[in-house]
């Protein structure tokens, strides 16, 4: 019996980072709360940092970069996060709901 | 191919059920009903991806996509959805056009276009590598190479961090005044 080795091919990689972005994308544009819309998006950040290792892994003459970026990507989607989070705790204050149907007149 | 039974046969092994943890985590993030599933079925979905991760040879940011993503991005959505008690999403598929099976086929368009365009790419093999891309190596083009970066970013964090508590304080007087 024997198995392919799966681990040591790019274009694995890239087809489960494209299936991640693809599931987020459906997420974003399926979902109706914002909560869910911020976790659709996780999603896609996630696919493109899988796509940065990958290239990293095996494409890249300095191997230290793909790391980096993805270590940065981590920052950035952190603070993406906390921002949206408190944005979703405001708008619940004020409207006592997170559906987006519902909160898209601008009457303040 | 390799011989089933051997190490590289298991990690194989470990490999298909790490992918399938990913999938399965992003399929309950985008499809349960409730906020906190969905919550739940993306820290299942990062666990897969640190186990990725570990197999793309960086086991350092494995473990930080374990800390920050499942521990803290994670647990701020939890907390998210404990103040903002969201109901139950309705029946999808009515008010938008989007919602329904125009997003399914959107989805699959983009994940389908992807592969192939990453399947019909010639990559160009590296000629030679300048380092081995591992921990030592990463903190010192990190503090050498990408220093403004990295200052950019902790002036980043602190930012939102500031950002994050004068929005929730603003809701929570106003909420206050009229109550």
């Amino acid at each position: 019996m024997s198995i392919p080795a799966f681990g040591d091919s790019l274009i694995i990689y890239l087809i489960i980072a494209a299936l991640l972005f693809g599931i987020g994308f459906y997420g974003l544009v399926h979902r109706r709360t914002l909560i869910g819309m911020l976790i659709a998006g996780e999603l896609i950040l996630a696919g493109a940092s899988i796509n940065f290792m990958a290239f990293n892994r095996f494409l890249a003459p300095d191997p230290t970069v793909g790391q980096i970026f993805t270590l940065f990507i981590m920052g950035i989607a952190a603070a993406e996060a906390a921002i949206a989070l408190s944005i979703i705790i405001a708008v619940y204050r004020n409207y006592r709901t997170i559906d987006v149907e519902d909160v898209a007149d601008l009457n303040g | 191919m390799v011989p089933l039974f051997s190490a590289e046969g298991l990690s194989s092994l470990v490999f298909i059920f790490i992918v399938m943890t990913t999938v399965l985590g992003a399929v309950i993030a985008t499809h349960s009903e409730r906020l906190i599933r969905a919550v739940t079925g993306l820290a299942i979905c990062f666990i897969g991806v640190a186990g990725l991760y570990y197999y793309l040879n960086s086991p350092f940011v494995a473990l930080m996509e374990m800390l920050i993503y499942v521990g803290a991005v994670c647990v701020t959505i939890v907390f998210a959805v404990m103040l903002a008690d969201p109901n139950p999403e309705g029946e999808p598929g009515q008010g938008s056009i989007f919602s329904g099976p125009l997003s399914f086929a959107l989805g699959i368009m983009f994940f389908w276009s992807l592969s192939a365009l990453a399947g019909r790419t010639v990559w160009i093999l590296p000629q030679g590598r300048t380092n081995d891309g591992s921990l030592e190596e990463v903190g010192k083009s990190l503090l050498t190479n990408y220093s403004m970066v990295f200052e950019l970013i902790s002036l980043v964090l602190l930012l939102s961090i500031i950002g994050a508590l004068v929005l929730a304080r603003q809701g929570r007087s106003r909420t206050g005044g009229q109550s």
